[in-house]
């Protein structure tokens, strides 16, 4: 949301636009304000009015997903760790808000329904216990997730695993969990999952008016969510993620541990993902291997990429766009869903790395992917010496002009 | 920008040895605390693998002592924050980020993670005379990828400076410089050499004559020859691997 590059006729004013942005990086708080505020009356007023309660419940549903987005927009976008097993995280969140959930609908003492059908089991396994308490299974959601990224992290980073070979290991973590899970049938409800949830802390999930109330939950949360990664990513140690994304050697070289860096970014994303994954359970009414394996882990990333990743709003606006299109168009083309999604994530990829972000400005802000620089933009940049810019980047695409600036203000700082 | 105290550079017996091939033979260097140090050689003579050594880059054996510290053993950035600093041969500046960001971060190894958390409300002090020093102050803002070549140069040796950097290595910063450039960098090195010790690698002959106070010549992996740049010159083993070639072709 700079104007670094927006060309607008105008002679600089390079002391009054650059003080001003120094002390403020990135969007001015009175627009982000107003953004804020557009996006909190489109979530709780006009969204509620316009949609039928079956629309609204799927965009619960999509406001979920658009949360584990924030996160991948976080690590990915902003940190360059691409997390093709994000599920895992979603799920743990999801599973440990489902186990207590069903153990608040079968009651005290009772063994949840998918126990008593199929299970030998005449008590319940010891791991269930502490989730039948509210104040052990909530922040379990988040922490969960954050503990088990933070000791995936922690082995990784340090050994310098990157690239395509973290993207692999992510990926199969979203595998093995979805083969535990399968696999421990009497426990975990196996391939059908945790399903038939009744009730959300007393409230019946059934009523459309707690579906509401749910609803609002998930909107509200995202909300807060924004604002987190907003302040993460204006931070000083945003701009620092960005510069271990684009050089962690050089980083390194600054005194810096990259490893910890990193961290710090993969397990918040996967705080996010937790959490989503917490509230998905509720809106939908049931959590299993099918939405948490490798296909909605890169179903995430998919629409993080469309939307832009590295930006703040492009993951959260790309999810809900792509889950959206997917339920419209499987309702009447089932079966080539499949097919026109990944045309899409190759189209977007090829042609438009900054994602659908980069088409209308929202992402115009510094510390973005070097590779959305597409010809448009470098073409911006070349625009003659101080007519289009806010800032005096005299002759950018001129090496020579910039070199005598540059300089005589060497000369004068040298003899001073 | 002051460095604390002046600490020199003091080598014994470093070797460096990749996969059989000794880059680095047995090498003994000291650089007096202030000093600013060439290293010249022909191509493969093991002046990069000696800073990648000294910055821990690569694992060598033998010493480095700066100061009364000993660095081989240590992580990349642990030895960053004992107060060397280096540059690389391609400038290596964020360049996504703006001057004032990439200045930002080189300061601020050394901050807790309450202050990485927030944003930065001003410009700290030491970055804000390194913009001047650099002569980038009048463009904080101005994303370093769009920066002119000799720019980023001095960008990157602005970062060494808030970096609070007491020991300079750079790896041929005048490389690709116009000659006024060049001059302004010579200036520069001299302005940030009264209270640090600089080791510079370079190929330009004529930078060196101008802007070196000693000079150490590599060759093979060892030290060939060292003094004044006089004293270097009138080696005849010198003229021999180095400077008989025309030196104006050797970069």
């Amino acid at each position: 949301m700079s104007t670094v590059t927006a060309p607008t006729g105008r002679t600089p004013d390079p002391a009054a636009g650059g003080r001003r942005r120094n002390l403020l990086p990135g969007a001015g708080p009175a627009r982000a304000a107003a953004g804020f505020a557009l996006g909190a009356a489109l979530l709780f007023a006009v969204a509620p009015l316009a949609l039928s309660d079956f629309r609204l419940s799927l965009l619960a549903k999509y406001l979920c997903l658009a949360m584990v987005a924030i996160g991948i927009g976080i690590a990915w976008g902003r940190g360059g760790m691409l997390t093709l097993g994000q599920g895992v995280f979603f799920g743990l969140g999801g599973y440990a808000m489902a186990m207590h959930l069903k153990l608040a609908d079968a009651g005290p003492g009772e063994l949840p329904d998918f126990m008593q059908l199929y299970g030998q089991l005449d008590e319940l396994p010891w791991w269930w216990r502490p989730f039948a308490s509210p104040w052990f299974a909530l922040p379990a959601t988040v922490l969960l997730p954050m503990a088990v990224a933070f000791g995936l992290g922690s082995l990784v980073f340090r050994r310098k695993v990157r690239g395509a070979y973290f993207a692999i290991l992510s990926q199969a973590l979203a595998m093995a969990m979805v083969i535990l899970l399968v696999g421990q049938q009497g426990t975990t409800g196996g391939t059908n999952g945790l399903t038939d949830i009744q009730g959300f802390f007393g409230y019946a999930l059934t009523d459309p008016v707690n579906q509401r109330m749910v609803y609002f939950v998930i909107a509200g949360t995202l909300l807060a969510l924004l604002l987190l990664a907003r302040q993460l990513i204006q931070s000083r140690y945003g701009e620092l993620l960005v510069a271990v994304r684009d050089g962690e050697e050089r980083v390194r070289f600054l005194g810096y541990d990259p490893a910890s860096v990193k961290l710090v970014a993969y397990v918040v994303a996967a705080g996010m993902a937790g959490l989503a994954g917490a509230l998905f359970v509720p809106a939908v009414g049931i959590i299993s291997p099918a939405m948490i394996g490798i296909v909605p882990s890169i179903e995430f990333v998919i629409g993080v990429a469309v939307g832009g990743r590295a930006t703040l709003l492009g993951p959260v606006l790309g999810a809900v766009a792509v889950a959206w299109a997917k339920t419209a168009l499987s309702e009447r083309f089932p079966g080539g869903w499949t097919y026109l999604q990944g045309l899409m994530f190759v189209l977007v990829v090829a042609f438009l790395p900054g994602g659908l972000a980069a088409l209308v400005g929202l992402g115009r802000q510094r510390g973005d992917d070097p590779d959305r620089r597409r010809w448009w933009r470098r073409r911006r940049r070349q625009v003659p010496a101080g007519v289009g810019t806010t800032v005096p980047v005299e002759g950018a695409g001129t090496p020579e002009a910039t070199d005598g600036a540059g300089l005589a203000g060497a000369r004068t700082g040298v003899t001073a | 920008m002051t460095g604390e105290r002046l600490d020199g550079l003091r080598i014994r017996d470093l070797r460096v040895t990749f996969d059989g091939f000794t880059a680095v033979d047995g090498v003994d260097l000291d650089v007096a605390p202030g000093d600013i140090r060439f290293l010249i050689g022909p191509n493969g003579a093991g002046k990069t693998t000696l800073v990648d050594a000294v910055t821990g880059l690569v694992r060598a054996t033998g010493s480095v002592r700066f100061g009364d510290t000993e660095l081989l053993g240590r992580d990349v950035h642990r030895i960053a924050r004992l107060g060397v600093g280096r540059t690389f041969q391609t400038a290596a500046v964020f360049e996504e980020l703006s001057v004032l960001q990439n200045l930002d971060i080189a300061a601020g190894a050394g901050r807790s993670w309450w202050s990485l958390a927030r944003r930065r409300r001003r410009i700290p002090d030491e970055v804000a005379e390194a913009l001047t020093t650099i002569g980038l102050a009048d463009r904080p803002d101005q994303l370093a990828g769009t920066l002119a070549h000799g720019q980023k140069q001095w960008l990157e040796i602005g970062m060494l400076l808030v970096q609070n950097a007491r020991l300079l290595l750079l790896d041929e910063p005048v490389a690709g410089m116009s000659h006024d450039e060049r001059d302004a960098t010579g200036a520069l090195l001299e302005t940030v050499s009264r209270d640090r010790t600089v080791v510079v690698i370079e190929h330009d002959m004529d930078f060196l004559r101008r802007f070196a106070r000693t000079v150490t010549v590599l060759h093979a992996g060892r030290v060939l020859s060292e003094g004044s740049v006089a004293q270097v010159q009138a080696d005849p083993r010198v003229q021999e691997v180095y400077l008989g070639v025309d030196s104006g072709t050797e970069a």
